[in-house]
């Protein structure tokens, strides 16, 4: 196994992941596209610690942070979709346009 | 090393097996018109990295990832889609109109491009450095609480400040309430 | 206005002729002749209602010293000839000097005199004739004014003076041919005769000018001075301004075929006919050929000129004769025969006769004034002037009637009646001039010429005492056919015609050949000799002929309309076939200048000229404005679209490139999202690569 296979997995991941954020409409659909990007990112830590062969494991505790970090934001990203839904019944991205010139 | 030297190795059959459906279920993902059927997909990618880092030797991480990601995360998201009313079943306009998507493939194709290149530029064919073992649990432990504790307690208070921000957030519709984070 | 108060006495030593005085007082005051009635006029004008005789005495006053100044200068100037010319000079343009002067040698002497006498009794005479009329005071300002005008034509010693003269006697023409104007006719007969008469003074400006250039001066002195000189380029071209200056002749003495103003100037008062278009008028023409007389004369100067001279004097006393046959007016038949004794005047100076076309001037003057006052006197008592409602006046206007025949057998020339002499010298001179001897050479057949127009003045002999006789028999005699009561008119009308018999008897004596040249040496009595031809004895045959056309001219007319009832009344309605209707439209020269000349010039031409104006010349200055008004146009439209474009433009791009640039703005967080994105990878992609 060479550390490329893995970089570059994670590597297409996180662009499928950037295509779906830029591309998605439903505000939660855009917050599955992160949760993607997150988990090539975890792949792209673990890989790198394996191949600097950390003594102290860093990369690993890293994406366990990142996987908390996730799940907090996800939580909080679905708090506000819900309050943007209550307000405005609507979850489409393309109706929140209030930064419009 | 060339091409059909990796195949010839066991593990990156293993690694194939592993990286083609994650990459198959986050394409569906971010291209089906059924929003139910894009958090499944997630699981999908989810369950295939779990086992990617399992490969990799870091099964604490992995067993993690499928805890919480998948477990918490993915029921959150069923949620969220089933509050937010989302349009459930076949729904053409999920999706911007084409020249939109056109944009955005281009900018993902020229980041992964430019990854990958830089990726190649520098490590080329490096081989994976061979572990003496997998990653054992103990250990990470021991350096989690020890080294890093401090990242630990900023996590910790960070999902505190999450889960009381959630409440907030979502607290005045009394007949539904969502927390944030586990 | 420089004016030299001393005159400039010109030529005063240096007399050619002999024995020519300079006058002494009589001559260097006579610029008092010409100034005299011009002050009076404007007297007369201003303050003449406030005179106790309303003006007229002011004017016979006038006159009265004319007659007088006029005699002695003619008594002295045949005791001791005079030779006088004064000048000041009132003004210069260029080199010319122009000069206000008075001339007192034969010529103007002679002129002085008629105008004076005749013009004394004409005056008087007016006063009867004038007594209620409409504008009697104006009348007699217009009349001295003439009388003024006439005397500055006659001293000129200058051509500009002569011009000034002319036109001032042209105006009063008008004035007084358009006394009564209220009736259009009487105004229509003014126009015509101002206007025809400056047809001919464009010639008499054109000779003027011509002979002023080659010359330098425009003084007469100068000008003969060059004649007798021989200077070349007077003589180069002499001929034009001759035919120039006879033009203007033409105009004023009325020849033909500027004639047509005389008949109808008749519609003036009678005694303006009879001083103006008889004796003093109509003779200035005749005068000035007269005054530049040498120009005429000299080989190689305006000699050939004479030719036309004479045929058209020929052309004149001839034709106008013959209508004055068929003439209802008593006026127009003295008109018509005014013309015709001009056309004798104009023959005689055609052909070299300087003296005795003066001289018939002379007789004229007083014997056709004599016959105007006359009829003026028969119209005065019948009202009308047509021979139709007059007969048998001679019982009811003895004086009248006896001076009438006696102007009228002076006319026709009968001896030894004034217009006997003056005629048969007219003869005698065209007879001499067709002999051969004269040096009368003009074109081809000069002398073949001279003697066909003495064939046409026999015949016009004949013509004039058969018309007078007409005239006669139709008014004096036969029983009256009007409806009134006419009577002698007052004193004061047949007092002059009296004093005008005696004259019409007498003038001619003066110049009787063989036994009296004093006519001759009077009007010989100027600075420059006039080569004439005097004869010493009669021209026998040329008297003969005279006599017997005249006498067979009275012996028709009285079988024709003789005096008795019967043959008048049944010849009254005598008329010769194809001539008279001929004759009755004037050969339709009138009708003529009417349709041919007049009305094409006042309708298409005058409507022509005018669009032009309005449209071609005007159009230049308008043009000017149509154009500025373009550029102005041009440039607002420059400024609006064009610089203010420009600014507009500016903004508008400015605009467009904001409404552009804001759809970034799009308020969407994913096309944020993509910009981040695709900077980022920029901005590492330029690292890695070059990094």
């Amino acid at each position: 196994m060479t550390i490329t296979q893995f970089i570059l997995l994670g590597a297409a991941l996180f662009s499928i992941g950037v295509y779906g954020l830029l591309t998605r409409r439903n505000a939660v659909l855009v917050l599955l596209s992160v949760e993607v990007m997150l988990a090539a990112v975890t792949i792209n830590l673990v890989a790198f610690d394996r191949h600097v062969a950390d003594q102290l494991a860093g990369g690993q505790v890293f994406a366990l942070f990142t996987i908390a970090i996730g799940a907090a934001e996800v939580g909080i990203g679905l708090a506000i979709v819900l309050l943007i839904f209550r307000n405005r019944r609507t979850s489409n991205v393309d109706d929140l346009e209030l930064l419009k010139l | 090393m060339s091409f059909d030297d990796w195949l010839s190795t066991s593990e990156n059959w293993v690694f194939l097996v592993i990286a083609l459906p994650m990459l198959a279920a986050a394409v569906k993902l971010v291209t089906t018109t059924n929003v139910v059927h894009a958090a499944l997909y997630l699981v999908g990618t989810l369950a295939a990295s779990a086992a990617m880092l399992i490969l990799l030797g870091a099964e604490f991480v992995g067993w993690t990832v499928v805890l919480i990601s998948i477990g918490a995360v993915v029921v959150l998201f069923l949620f969220g889609i089933m509050i937010t009313r989302a349009p459930m079943g076949r729904e053409v306009t999920l999706s911007h109109p084409r020249n939109v998507k056109i944009a955005a493939a281009a900018v993902s194709f020229a980041l992964f491009a430019l990854i990958g290149f830089a990726v190649i530029d520098a490590f080329s064919a490096q081989p994976l450095t061979e572990p003496a073992d997998a990653t054992r649990t103990g250990d990470l432990g021991a350096v989690l609480f020890t080294r890093f504790v401090i990242p630990f307690e900023a996590i910790s208070v960070l999902l505190l400040a999450a889960l009381i921000g959630g409440i907030v957030l979502a607290r005045r519709d009394p007949g539904s309430g969502e927390g944030g984070g586990l | 206005m420089i004016a030299r108060l001393a005159p400039v006495i010109l030529a005063a030593e240096e007399a050619h002729a002999a024995e020519l005085s300079s006058g002494g007082l009589l001559a260097s005051a006579a610029w008092l002749i010409p100034v005299v009635p011009m002050v009076a006029a404007w007297v007369i004008a201003l303050f003449g209602k406030r005179f106790p005789y309303k003006g007229w005495d002011v004017a016979i006053a006038v006159m009265g010293f004319e007659a007088v100044y006029g005699t002695v200068l003619l008594l002295s100037h045949i005791a001791n000839p005079i030779g006088y010319e004064g000048s000041i000079e009132v003004a210069r343009i260029g080199s010319f000097p122009i000069e206000w002067g008075w001339n007192v040698d034969g010529l103007s002497i002679m002129m002085y005199f008629i105008i004076g006498v005749v013009g004394f009794l004409v005056f008087l005479y007016a006063k009867g004739y004038m007594e209620g009329d409409i504008r009697y005071t104006w009348f007699f300002a217009s009349f001295i004014l003439f009388a003024g005008g006439m005397l500055v034509l006659v001293s000129a010693p200058n051509l500009i003076q002569l011009i000034v003269g002319w036109e001032l006697v042209g105006v009063a023409s008008w004035l007084l041919i358009g006394h009564y104007w209220e009736d259009h006719e009487n105004s229509s007969a003014a126009i015509k005769a101002f206007l025809t008469n400056k047809v001919g003074d464009v010639g008499l400006f054109i000779g003027a000018i011509i002979v002023a250039v080659s010359v330098g001066s425009f003084r007469f002195s100068d000008v003969l001075d060059g004649v007798e000189s021989g200077a070349p380029t007077l003589a180069r071209y002499a001929f034009w301004a001759g035919i120039a200056l006879f033009i203007g002749a033409m105009g004023k003495s009325a020849q033909f075929p500027l004639h047509v103003w005389l008949p109808d100037a008749m519609a003036g008062p009678t005694p303006v006919s009879a001083l103006m278009h008889a004796a003093t008028m109509v003779t200035a023409g005749v005068y000035l050929v007269g005054r530049v007389y040498p120009l005429y004369l000299t080989e190689g100067f305006a000699d050939e000129v004479r030719s036309v001279i004479i045929v058209i004097g020929a052309l004149t006393l001839f034709l106008t004769g013959l209508i004055a046959l068929v003439q209802n007016d008593i006026k127009r038949v003295l008109a018509y025969s005014t013309l015709s004794q001009l056309g004798y005047m104009t023959a005689a100076m055609g052909a070299g006769a300087y003296t005795a076309g003066l001289f018939h001037l002379f007789t004229h003057a007083f014997f056709k004034a004599l016959l105007f006052l006359g009829a003026g006197s028969v119209i005065h008592a019948v009202r009308s002037n047509e021979m139709t409602d007059m007969g048998g006046l001679r019982k009811d206007m003895p004086w009248t009637f006896r001076t009438f025949v006696v102007g009228s057998l002076a006319l026709a020339g009968i001896l030894p009646l004034a217009g006997f002499f003056s005629k048969d010298e007219i003869l005698a001179s065209l007879r001499f001039a067709g002999s051969g001897d004269s040096g009368f050479t003009g074109a081809q057949g000069g002398a073949a010429l001279a003697n066909v127009v003495l064939v046409l003045a026999i015949a016009g002999a004949f013509v004039t005492a058969f018309y007078m006789a007409r005239t006669v028999f139709l008014t004096f005699y036969g029983s009256y056919k009007g409806h009134g009561h006419p009577h002698e008119s007052p004193r004061v009308m047949w007092v002059p015609l009296a004093a005008l018999g005696v004259f019409s008897i007498v003038a001619g004596w003066i110049n009787i050949p063989g036994i009296t040249s004093t006519f001759t040496d009077v009007v010989g009595a100027r600075f420059h000799l006039v080569a004439d031809h005097h004869a010493e004895s009669f021209d026998y045959l040329a008297m003969v002929l005279g006599l017997a056309a005249a006498a067979a001219g009275i012996a028709l007319g009285y079988r024709i309309w003789g005096p008795d009832q019967d043959t008048q009344e049944a010849r009254d309605t005598f008329s010769i076939p194809v001539l008279y209707p001929l004759l009755s439209a004037k050969y339709g020269i009138d009708d003529f200048y009417m349709e041919g000349i007049i009305k094409p010039v006042r309708g298409p031409i005058a409507r022509a000229v005018d669009w032009f104006n309005g449209h071609v010349i005007d159009f230049v200055i308008n043009g000017a404005g149509f154009a500025a008004r373009g550029i102005g146009k041009l440039v607002y439209a420059f400024d609006q679209q064009g610089v203010d474009g420009a600014i507009n433009a500016a903004g508008a791009a400015t605009g467009a490139a904001g409404s552009v640039l804001r759809r970034s703005q799009s308020g969407r967080i994913q096309q944020y999202a993509v910009g981040m994105i695709a900077g980022a990878v920029a901005l590492v992609a330029g690292f890695v690569i070059f990094l």
